[in-house]
């Protein structure tokens, strides 16, 4: 039987604040425990929340980037359970009236793109950490997160593969690093995933029950737990089983998942405006603020590469799949490399190594100033393509060393002078009059083959278009 | 010497008659003698008032002295006061000694007025007869036998029995002013916002105010004049110019327009606090005012929509007291869940339970709707009608409790009886509107308070009202025999 | 919509807190008692009112995003019923 796969995202993103979200505590990531818990943190008696200017910015940049309507007036509420390291015992969340409205991502995958509706994105608070086996049979709290301000954004059931929830995690991921609002660290908990699957009969109108899967903070597992859970939900379906609604968490250990020991039943949050917040309205001066001070978006620059600077939609898309990539891009164009060549020398040679060596472009010991003079040697014909990947590789090892110092060092400079050129070629003719003969009854290859011969002949050094050039003009005499 | 005002006092020290340290002391050794029979205080700290008075005496020697410098005032329990045990009345937090200063504690300390001391309270401030309090039921210095109302019973009872010149108390449903109406001093409840709810533990966040209780309302006022202001760390604090509450007062009254409410006077009033109530409005008749007859139509709907807002606000304000991080922990606990259940089973007094489980039952999905949603709808009836009747009048009058005190044990199994003490009090709590209670007369040797309530941030021009009426009695000047 | 033993038990449990067998009858009591009280609100037609959640119609003021708190510990571990290395301690929490 045939299946459809259903997923929706909510991810959760720590806002790149200093503070908390309602304190005046440190928001940073990793100090000694309890450092950062300060009396709203605590939850102490007659403490009250004052929200984070920062956060609200970054809520409404976020509304900006993916073109949904920032509300002009949203409220605050409560989320009531007990939890050791929720110290109020209520999260400061966004239920009705949230910041941000209904908005879409695109994305692509497998050459297709595909937009992705977002229903909302709303500010809420991180909760603290909890260390269990502290010593036998006991649990530690450590209230350092406790008040750090996130923002939750959550999807509609659009995807409808483990390649397209990966797709719209990644390009999420990309976009709120890009815009300034989140340092992306996943593994320190900055961008975490919570996905919904369900499953349904091939063109079923009625969504299937979903399971959640809880805190996936890697892309591998993203794609692992969905593969795993659409075939446990498939088997089950298909055996005749039921699906319950669960959170589930995935072990990345076994790369299964399972359901939390299910106490949702009992659960009932209890949601109501937090009396202590007054509702937050934001003004359209202040949205176009915001929006005059943010960069370009990833998509808007695409089309721009495409129209204004000749890339392809493939290269366009890739060099704008990264803010620090662009930029690099950005500063080759700037340095009057030519665009093409340069969206080429990226999405090959420096992006191979980069990968090789597990390193990012910001930590390429080739920056962009190289990179661009070594592109413009390829457009003055001082080296060869072929010559300038032996540059490329010779200064990545040697970053103390410039360009044309490289090239005077390999001995790569490429023959241009036309006297020079003109003797290799009447040599190399005067040693193959069979292969004349040949091309002249019509074989093609003949003529290539006298192009090497005259390349060998000069180490390579020739510039191979004017070798061509001549080489045409001289059989046709 | 008892009955000398703030401002007496205040001059008394600045010309040395007495000093700050001496007059501190004089407070003391009385909270010595009574409070062992009125249980007004929680907790006394000697050595800390006299501190604070010796350098509030410097102040006053550098000439450094503003209007409260050098003068005790009485602090309910509910404000976080930096080194005093801050217990909310409540055996979840019998051994809080608070780390840091509530913005009321703060403004006190900053012109130099002497704590001295946290007086008890209801627990959590819910009740209105001082019987829930962990630390034991407060009395009322006019008959022991009798409860000073509540929440803020204590103060109530300090001002009463004169063990303090000055006192601080909240309303969250007339916590001020029904104790005042029970033991004849004056109290003002001001408008939601302006005096911070920093460092004051939360019982009901949309409807908490501190304010003032003092014999008069020229004390009121100065007693204002320092708490009121607006503070960052309190977002619903209103940001507003300081005014100064004094300056009003003496101003004259003739023209005044009075509302008179006629649900105020219906069943359930007792006949002779009607009758001293009456005689009051008639002394405002002789000084000029004009009397109207208004409506608030929806007032008999207060205390429904007040036991669902309060409650469910409380619910969640109260989830915080878990034995985690401070306050009370159960002994013995079998695991986590066995940790939280018995430690707020054993934390918490009955009244609070009750009120946890009612504010957790009508935000519970299915009753939501129902209940708080159609509570904060009728909230906004209730609003309204005020401001309908501000239309047409200056200031409303009315009883500010429908009985004088009553006796302890009377109401306590009884939460109904008891709720229906706040019958005039608690709209204004809805509507965040400022109101005052002051003496109006005796029921049987048994004070009687009059309800003023004004419009938003009226604060100023009520106290003039009242002040005019205190220029003419002296209602408020009788005090409890036994304690002269 | 009487309040009864079973929802009694639902709330004492969301609201983590325990009833003795002695308190059970007397509570339900009381409880039935204060909603009848509350359920005088049903009388009311309320379509069409917006809630009122704040006493004033104000805004939401802001904060400037600053790290102003330093570290409260000496201060505020000893207040707390049990710490270890510098964390709250509680019964192993069961995920």
């Amino acid at each position: 039987m045939d299946w459809d796969i259903v997923i929706g995202i909510e991810t959760h993103i720590q806002l790149k604040t200093k503070s908390k979200q309602f304190s005046g505590a440190s928001a940073a990531y990793g100090n000694e425990p309890n450092s950062q818990a300060c009396l709203v943190s605590l939850a102490y008696p007659g403490v009250l929340p004052v929200l984070n200017h920062e956060s609200v910015n970054c809520a409404i940049k976020l509304g900006l980037a993916i073109n949904a309507k920032i509300a002009s007036r949203s409220i605050f509420a409560r989320k009531n359970y007990f939890y050791p390291d929720l110290p109020k015992g209520y999260q400061i969340s966004q239920m009705e009236l949230p910041i941000v409205g209904p908005g879409h991502l695109s994305i692509n995958v497998n050459g297709k793109s595909k937009s992705v509706r977002i229903l909302r994105a709303h500010l809420e608070e991180d909760a603290g950490k909890s260390s269990h086996g502290i010593s036998q049979g006991k649990t530690g709290i450590d209230l350092n997160r406790a008040g750090t301000p996130l923002l939750e954004i959550v999807t509609e059931p659009d995807m409808n593969s483990a390649e397209e929830a990966v797709a719209y995690a990644k390009k999420l991921h990309e976009l709120v690093q890009w815009i300034g609002i989140c340092d992306g660290n996943m593994q320190e908990g900055s961008f975490r995933c919570d996905v919904n699957v369900s499953v349904k009969k091939k063109g079923a109108e009625v969504l299937g029950t979903r399971r959640e899967i809880k805190n996936l903070n890697s892309f591998k597992f993203i794609k692992q737990a969905v593969d795993y859970e659409v075939n446990w939900q498939i088997e089950t379906l298909e055996d005749g089983g039921k699906i319950e609604q669960a959170t589930i968490l995935f072990n990345p250990d076994t790369g299964e998942t399972k359901a939390m020991r299910s106490k949702e039943e009992a659960n009932d949050y209890r949601y109501f405006p937090d009396p202590d917040l007054l509702p937050l309205l934001v003004s359209q001066e202040k949205i176009n603020e915001i929006k005059q001070s943010m960069p370009k978006l990833p998509d808007e620059m695409q089309e721009l590469f495409e129209k204004e600077l000749g890339l392809s939609e493939y290269d366009a898309s890739e060099i704008t799949a990264n803010s620090d990539v662009t930029k690099y891009f950005l500063e080759l164009v700037d340095s009057k490399a030519n665009p093409k060549l340069s969206a080429n020398w990226i999405l090959g040679n420096l992006y191979s190594r980069l990968n090789e060596e597990e390193i990012n472009i910001n930590q390429s010991p080739i920056d962009s100033s190289s990179l661009a003079a070594l592109i413009k040697r390829i457009e003055d014909s001082t080296i060869s393509n072929n010559a300038a990947k032996k540059v490329f590789d010779f200064i990545w090892d040697k970053s103390d060393i410039t360009v044309d110092e490289a090239i005077d060092e390999l001995g790569l400079k490429q023959i241009s002078d036309s006297g020079e050129i003109d003797t290799l070629v009447d040599e190399v003719l005067k040693n193959n009059q069979p292969m004349i003969e040949e091309y002249l009854s019509g074989k093609e290859k003949a003529f290539n083959a006298l192009i090497g011969q005259i390349m060998k002949a000069s180490k390579g050094k020739a510039n191979p278009s004017q070798v061509s050039e001549l080489l045409k003009q001289k059989i046709s005499k | 010497m008892l009955n000398l005002s703030i401002q007496s006092l205040s001059s008394h020290l600045e010309k040395k008659t007495f000093s700050s340290v001496e007059l501190t002391q004089f407070y003391l050794e009385r909270i010595k003698q009574y409070n062992p029979s009125l249980n007004a205080f929680i907790s006394i700290d000697e050595a800390k008032s006299l501190s604070m008075a010796a350098n509030a005496d410097e102040l006053i020697t550098k000439g450094q002295k503003s209007a409260l410098t050098g003068i005790p005032v009485a602090q309910k329990d509910i404000f976080c006061s930096q080194g005093w045990p801050t217990t909310c009345g409540s055996k979840m937090l019998k051994n809080f000694i608070a780390p840091y200063d509530a913005m009321v504690i703060e403004k006190f300390n900053e012109v130099g007025a002497v704590n001295i001391g946290k007086t008890n309270m209801d627990e959590f401030a819910m009740g209105s007869s001082n019987e829930t309090s962990y630390f034991g039921p407060v009395k009322n210095p006019w008959d022991l036998d009798l409860v000073p109302g509540g929440s803020s019973g204590g103060s109530a009872s300090a001002i009463a029995a004169r063990l303090a010149p000055a006192a601080t108390g909240t309303d969250t449903g007339g916590s001020i002013r029904q104790p005042a109406s029970l033991c004849g001093f004056t109290g003002l409840k001001p408008t939601y916002g302006l005096v911070s709810r920093y460092g004051m533990i939360a019982f009901a966040s949309s409807l908490d105010q501190a304010g003032p209780m003092a014999i008069s309302a020229e004390d009121c006022a100065l007693l204002m004049n320092v708490m009121s202001g607006h503070d960052k760390r309190d977002s619903t604090s209103i940001q507003r110019d300081k005014e100064n509450y004094a300056s009003k007062l003496n101003s004259p009254i003739k023209g005044l327009k009075i509302g008179i409410p006629r649900e105020f006077f219906g069943e359930g009033l007792d006949s002779s606090v009607h009758n001293v109530i009456d005689s009051a409005i008639d002394e405002y008749k002789k000084l000029g005012a004009e009397i109207i007859e208004i409506s608030l139509p929806n007032n008999h709907l207060a205390i429904p929509v007040y036991y669902v807002i309060a409650p469910a606000e409380a619910s969640s304000n109260l989830s915080r007291y878990d034995g985690v991080r401070y306050g009370y922990r159960t002994k013995e606990y079998d695991d986590l869940m066995d940790m939280y259940f018995k430690t707020r089973q054993e934390g918490f007094g009955e009244e609070v339970k009750r009120r946890i489980l009612i504010g957790t039952y009508v935000l519970s999905a299915g009753y939501y709707d129902a209940y708080y949603l159609k509570a904060q709808k009728i909230r906004r009836l209730i609003s309204e009608d005020f401001t309908s009747a501000f239309k047409k009048c200056d200031v409303i009058m009315g009883p500010s409790a429908p009985s004088v005190a009553f006796n302890a044990g009377e109401k306590k199994e009884d939460p109904l009886a008891m709720y229906m003490q706040d019958i005039y009090t608690i709209s204004t709590n809805l509507a965040g509107l400022p109101a005052m209670s002051i003496p109006a007369g005796f029921v049987s040797n048994l004070p009687v308070g009059l309800q003023l309530i004004g419009n938003h941030f009226s604060e100023a021009k009520l106290l003039n009202i009242a002040h005019s009426f205190q220029q003419n009695t002296d209602w408020h000047l009788e005090s409890a025999k036994g304690f002269e | 919509m009487a309040i009864g033993k079973k929802d009694i038990e639902k709330i004492a449990y969301l609201a983590r807190i325990n009833i003795s067998q002695e308190e059970s009858k007397k509570l339900e009591n009381k409880l039935i008692g204060i909603m009848s009280l509350i359920d005088k609100m049903q009388e009311v037609n309320t379509d069409n009112i917006e809630p009122m959640a704040h006493a004033l119609d104000v805004s939401q003021p802001l904060r400037e995003d600053e790290v102003i708190e330093s570290d409260l510990r000496k201060n505020i571990l000893p207040l707390a019923p049990e710490t270890e290395e510098c964390l709250f301690i509680v019964p192993q929490v069961i995920e």
